[in-house]
């Protein structure tokens, strides 16, 4: 048991410093040259908005309904196993 | 011996929310582009609400704990805890939805300007009080109030940081001064997102009330 909870452990902790790594990177640097633009970097100018649009709509539509979907199995596990319980104790009754 | 009872109104609310959800794209359809950025400002309809009923949770969360400090009520505790998992919830799509309207509108993904930062600190410490009552063992409930009660006392941090500091972030003075035709808009998500947010908060204290039941059951078991 405390093998497992140590394993969850590690594994939160080494997702959570992923995470502030992944963040570290992705974070706006200070400019301390100019360069000039590369037919890339112009291509970064004109990003269209509606990937960005779409993909934020579809996030909040799939951690919702990942949520609700979550939350229903894990009430439908507590009831199946109380209705379990509830059988096994009424068995030497009968 | 029984689970904890099903509320009528919840299948209510869920169904309201699901219709207000289909029908927000066409109400946000609506709403005239923003002038400076354009398209991307729209992801602004969701994020913005879903920013507020996230602080909402917090606050929910926050009050119920200082209630179970207090008066030690297994009500108040299965509140906070609901509204904890709530607030984490809604910080996943209020920090994935903020970086992809950022990266368009500022350029970047992600930047360590105050509103952002507040914002990821407070997720953070309502994931440090899942992670408590988790992994926490017996007793951990009075220690993941005290946590709770200090995530609450972060909200008001993040909701003014943007009038406080300098910072990239629009200010709270943007939400009061909409022109109706994007006002109407907000305020059809926001309603969309508190109706869903208290079916959510209704059925997650219900399975924690299951839980007590069961675990009830198994010490009578034991016996």
């Amino acid at each position: 048991m405390d093998g497992i909870r140590h394993r969850a452990w590690s594994a939160i902790v080494t997702l959570g410093l992923l995470a502030v790594a992944g963040a570290a990177a992705i974070v706006a640097q200070a400019q301390d040259e100019f360069k000039p633009a590369s037919p890339d970097d112009l291509a970064l100018e004109r990003l269209p908005a509606t990937p960005f649009v779409f993909a934020a709509y579809a996030i909040v539509w799939i951690v919702l309904i990942g949520y609700v979907f979550v939350l229903w199995r894990r009430l439908g596990r507590v009831e199946q196993e109380m209705a379990a319980l509830t059988a096994r104790l009424d068995q030497p009754r009968r | 011996m029984s689970v904890a009872r099903q509320t009528p109104l919840v299948p209510v609310l869920l169904v309201v929310a699901a219709g207000m959800f289909a029908a927000a794209p066409y109400v946000i359809d609506s709403a005239p582009y923003e002038s400076s950025m354009g398209l991307v400002q729209r992801i602004f309809y969701f994020h913005v609400p879903a920013g507020l009923v996230m602080l909402g949770s917090a606050l929910v969360c926050g009050i119920a704990s200082a209630i179970y400090l207090g008066r030690r009520r297994p009500t108040a505790d299965r509140v906070a805890f609901a509204a904890a998992e709530l607030t984490v919830v809604l910080g996943i799509i209020v920090l994935t939805t903020g970086p992809l309207w950022a990266r368009k509108a500022w350029g970047v993904w992600w930047d360590w300007e105050p509103r952002l930062t507040s914002s990821l600190v407070t997720w953070m410490v309502f994931g440090a009080y899942l992670l408590l009552r988790r992994f926490g063992g017996a007793g951990s409930e009075v220690l993941a109030a005290a946590l709770g009660l200090f995530g609450m006392a972060l909200v008001p941090f993040v909701y003014w940081s943007v009038n406080m500091w300098r910072t990239l972030h629009p200010k709270t003075s943007v939400l009061p001064t909409l022109p109706a035709p994007m006002l109407w808009p907000v305020l059809w998500c926001l309603a969309a997102f508190i109706i869903l947010y208290l079916a959510l908060l209704l059925v997650r204290v219900r399975l924690e009330a299951s839980r007590a039941a069961l675990e009830a059951a198994y010490l009578t078991v034991e016996e």
